[in-house]
C-alpha cells in the first residue's frame, strides 16, 4: 500500500510567516567584513598599545579604555538590535523567523560585550580608582543590563513544544526587558547623584582628550562594530543550521512513527 | 461581560482559594518574617545598623516573598490543568492579568503590613512621613504585582520555571527596589519632599508594566506551553 | 452535512516528538466518533489539537468551520473538552467550580444546581474538589464541560476512573447528544463500553488516523480522495 507521506519540517511554520533567510549577509560581504574586522583589530592593538600617548593622570591603565568604551557601546547596540528585531517579529506584517534568530544572536553577543565592558571597567578601576568596583551610575546600569539579558538568553534556551509560540514569547520577553532599560538608567542616575554628591567621575580626572587618543577610541569602536556584525552573521548561521538539523531529525522521527504502523498493516 | 467584571471574577476566585488554602497567610508571610529576622543575624542588631538599613531590608523581604506569591498564583492554574479549562472558557487575557495582579497586590499589601510591623518592632524604627510611606507602598505594590504576574505567566508551564522566574524578574524589579527604599528613607528621615521623584518613578513603572501586561498577557497565556 | 472537524496532514509536536505525524480526520455534524488506538498513539494530542490547546506544527485544522491556526479563540467558543485532568480548582467546591467556569464562559445565567443534578453530584455540591472521590471528580469535570452547552464535546478517556453511576450519566449524555445538536469525539480504551454508544470508530496509530469499520488498510485521507 502507499502511505500518505506527511509534509513536516519548517514549511508549516514558515508558511505562516515571511520566507526564511539562510544567510544574514551575502558571503562576499561577510568575508570582506571578516577581513576588515581583523585588520581594524590589529590596527587597534598597534594604536592602543603604542600609537596613542600615555595618559598624564591615569598612566597606561587608561589604554584599557580603548576596549572598554567600544565594548560598552556594542552592548547597548546589541540590545537595541534585539529589541528592534523582537518588535519586528511581533508585528504580524513583518513576522519572520529571521527576526527571532537575529534577536537571539544579538542578545548573546550583547551579554558577551556587556560582560567584557564590566570586566574591563573593573580592571581599569583598580589602578585608577583604587577599587575593583565603584557604585557609579553607569556601572550599576550596565550590570543590571547584563542580568536583564542574561535572563532573556536563559529563557531562549528552554525547549518549547511550539516553535512559533516560543518565538513570540521570547520576543515579548525581550521587549519587557528593554522597557526596563530607561527606568533602570534614570533611577540609578538619580540615586547616585541625589545622595552622593561627589561621584568618581571627577571632571578634573578627565583632561582634554589627545587627538591620537580620540582616533584610537574611534578605531576601537569601528573594529568592535565590525566584529559584532561578523559574529552576528556567524551566530545567525549557526541558528539556521541548528534548525535545519532539527528539521532533518523531525522528518526522520515522523517517518519512523508512521513506518511502525505500515509494517504490520 | 466586560473586562472589569471578568477581572473581578478572576481576582475573586484567586482570593477565595487563598482564603481556603491560607498559603500566603500561613507560608509566604511567615517566610517574609523569617527573612526580617535573619537580617538581624547578618547585621549586628547592637550597632544601630538595622535601623538605618530597615527600608532596604523591608523591600528585600517583600521582593523575596513576591517570588513565592507569584509561584503560588500560577501553581493554582497548573495544578489540575485549570489553565486549559480557562483557555477553553475563552476569558480575555487582559482580564486574567488584571484579576491575578489584583489578587497578588491584595496579598502583598497584607504581607507588607505584617512585615512592616515586624520591622518597626524588631529593628526599632520610628515612623515619620506616613503619607509618603503609604503612597510609596501603594505604587510599588502595583508595580510588583503587575510585573510579577507578567513574568509569572511567562515562566508558567516551562520546565525550569522555579529557577528561571527569579532570574527574569529580579533585574527588572531593581528600579522598584531602589525607588521604594529611597522613598522610605526620605519619609523616615523627615524629608518627604525628597521622596516625590521616587514616588513618581514608581508610579511610572506601575503604569508602564500594567499597560504592557494588559496588552501582552493574552499572547503569553495562549502561546507559552 | 457540514464538517465539524477537518484535519489535513497535521503534524503536531510534543517537544521534538511528532505526536501526530500527518493526521487526517473528518467529523460531520451530529456524529459520535470513537477514537481508539494503543497508548502513545497520539489520541490525547489529537483531542487537545481540536480543542485549540496545542498548535499544529504543519497542516491545516478547521473546527466548527473556523481555521484554528488563524483564530483559536473563536474556534474554542463552542466546544468543550473533558481531559485527563478535571480543569478544576482544588480549594473550590463543586458548585463554585461550575459557577466560575460558567461565568468565565459567559454563561452566568446557568442553573448550577441543575448542572450538578444532571451528573448526580447534588449531594456533593458543597464539597471542595480536593475532598471529592475520583469518580465524583470525573463527573464534576463533565458538568463543567456541559454548562458551556458545546456544539462539539471532546471526551478524553472519560471512562477512566469513572464509577458505575458516572458511566450511566456519561452514556446518557452521549445518547442525548445528537438530539441536543451536539457532536461528540471520544477517546477511549474501554471499547466494549464505548462502542455501543458511537456511530463510527477511527483508530489512531503512529500519529495518523485510520478508519476501522469499512477498510482497515487505507488511511482516512485515501478514503476521502
Amino acid at each position: 500500500m502507499t502511505t500518505t507521506t506527511p509534509t513536516p519540517s519548517g514549511r508549516g511554520v514558515t508558511a505562516a510567516m515571511a520566507p526564511d533567510r539562510d544567510q544574514l549577509l551575502a558571503p562576499v560581504v561577510r568575508r570582506v567584513i571578516g577581513w576588515l574586522t581583523l585588520v581594524s583589530l590589529v590596527a587597534l592593538a598597534l594604536f592602543g598599545l603604542w600609537g596613542a600617548p600615555t595618559d598624564a593622570v591615569q598612566g597606561d591603565a587608561q589604554r584599557v579604555m580603548y576596549l572598554h568604551v567600544p565594548a560598552a557601546w556594542l552592548a547597548y547596540l546589541a540590545f537595541f538590535v534585539t529589541a528592534a528585531a523582537s518588535a519586528l517579529f511581533l508585528i504580524p506584517r513583518t513576522r519572520a523567523q529571521v527576526w527571532d534568530r537575529l534577536a537571539g544572536a544579538s542578545a548573546e553577543l550583547g551579554v558577551m560585550f556587556t560582560g567584557l565592558a564590566l570586566a574591563l571597567g573593573s580592571i581599569w578601576g583598580r589602578p585608577v580608582w583604587g577599587v575593583w568596583w565603584a557604585w557609579d551610575a553607569r556601572l550599576v546600569s550596565t550590570a543590571l543590563l547584563f542580568f536583564l539579558f542574561l535572563g532573556y538568553c536563559a529563557l531562549r534556551r528552554v525547549p518549547a513544544a511550539d516553535p512559533v509560540g516560543a518565538a513570540k514569547r521570547n520576543a515579548i520577553a525581550a521587549l519587557f526587558a528593554f522597557a526596563d532599560v530607561p527606568i533602570v538608567h534614570f533611577s540609578v542616575e538619580w540615586w547616585r547623584t541625589l545622595h552622593q554628591k561627589a561621584t568618581v567621575f571627577n571632571p578634573e580626572l578627565n583632561p582634554q582628550i589627545h587627538g591620537v587618543m580620540g582616533l584610537t577610541l574611534w578605531l576601537g569602536t569601528l573594529a568592535f562594530t565590525l566584529m559584532y556584525v561578523y559574529l552576528l552573521d556567524r551566530r545567525y548561521r549557526l541558528a539556521v543550521l541548528e534548525a535545519d538539523q532539527a528539521d532533518v531529525e523531525l522528518e526522520q522521527a515522523i517517518l519512523d512513527r508512521t513506518r511502525a504502523r505500515s509494517a504490520h498493516v | 461581560m466586560n473586562l472589569w467584571r471578568e477581572a473581578a471574577l478572576v481576582a475573586g476566585k484567586d482570593l477565595r482559594i487563598e482564603a481556603r488554602s491560607r498559603v500566603t497567610l500561613g507560608q509566604v508571610i511567615p517566610f517574609g518574617m523569617i527573612v526580617v529576622l535573619l537580617f538581624a543575624f547578618a547585621l549586628d542588631p547592637d550597632r544601630g545598623v538595622l535601623e538605618r538599613v530597615a527600608p532596604g531590608l523591608f523591600w528585600i523581604a517583600v521582593l523575596l516573598a513576591l517570588l513565592l506569591a507569584v509561584g503560588r498564583a500560577f501553581a493554582i492554574e497548573t495544578h489540575h490543568g485549570a489553565r486549559d479549562g480557562l483557555r477553553i472558557a475563552g476569558l480575555d487575557g487582559s482580564a486574567i492579568f488584571l484579576g491575578k495582579a489584583a489578587a497578588i497586590a491584595a496579598q502583598l499589601l497584607v504581607l507588607e503590613v505584617v512585615v512592616g510591623i515586624g520591622v518597626i518592632v524588631l529593628y526599632g524604627v520610628e515612623i515619620h512621613g506616613l503619607g509618603v510611606i503609604l503612597l510609596t507602598a501603594a505604587a510599588a505594590t502595583i508595580g510588583l504585582a503587575a510585573t510579577g504576574t507578567l513574568y509569572g505567566v511567562l515562566a508558567a508551564g516551562l520546565r525550569l520555571r522555579e529557577t528561571l522566574l527569579p532570574l527574569l524578574l529580579l533585574p527588572v524589579l531593581a528600579p522598584v527596589m531602589l525607588g521604594a527604599t529611597r522613598a522610605f528613607e526620605d519619609g523616615l528621615a523627615g524629608v518627604p519632599g525628597d521622596a516625590w521623584p521616587w514616588v513618581g518613578m514608581l508610579s511610572v513603572f506601575a503604569v508602564l508594566y500594567s499597560a504592557i501586561g494588559v496588552l501582552a498577557f493574552d499572547a503569553l497565556w495562549e502561546e507559552a506551553t | 452535512m457540514s464538517l465539524v472537524v477537518r484535519l489535513r496532514s497535521v503534524v503536531c509536536l510534543l517537544g521534538r516528538f511528532p505526536a501526530l505525524a500527518g493526521a487526517d480526520l473528518d467529523v460531520t455534524a451530529g456524529e459520535v466518533v470513537l477514537v481508539s488506538g494503543p497508548n502513545g498513539a497520539g489520541k490525547t494530542t489529537l483531542l487537545r489539537l481540536v480543542a485549540g490547546l496545542v498548535a499544529p506544527y504543519s497542516g491545516s485544522v478547521e473546527v466548527l468551520g473556523i481555521d484554528l491556526v488563524a483564530d483559536r479563540r473563536s474556534a474554542r467558543r463552542n466546544l468543550a473538552l473533558v481531559g485527563h485532568e478535571t480543569y478544576c480548582y482544588d480549594d473550590l467546591t463543586a458548585t463554585e467550580n461550575v459557577e466560575f467556569f460558567a461565568r468565565a464562559s459567559g454563561r452566568g445565567d446557568t442553573d448550577v444546581a441543575a448542572a450538578l443534578d444532571r451528573v448526580a453530584l447534588t449531594d456533593a455540591a458543597n464539597v471542595v474538589h480536593r475532598g471529592l472521590s475520583a469518580g465524583q471528580r470525573r463527573r464534576l469535570a463533565l458538568a463543567v464541560a456541559l454548562v458551556r452547552a458545546p456544539s462539539l464535546l471532546l471526551l478524553d478517556e472519560p471512562h477512566a476512573g469513572l464509577d458505575a453511576l458516572g458511566r450511566e450519566v456519561l452514556a446518557e449524555v452521549i445518547r442525548e447528544a445528537p438530539a441536543e445538536g451536539r457532536t461528540v469525539v471520544m477517546v477511549s480504551h474501554e471499547l466494549e463500553i464505548a462502542r455501543p454508544l458511537v456511530s463510527r470508530e477511527v483508530r489512531v496509530e503512529g500519529g495518523q488516523v485510520w478508519p476501522v469499520a469499512s477498510d482497515a488498510r487505507a488511511p482516512v485521507s485515501e478514503q476521502l480522495q
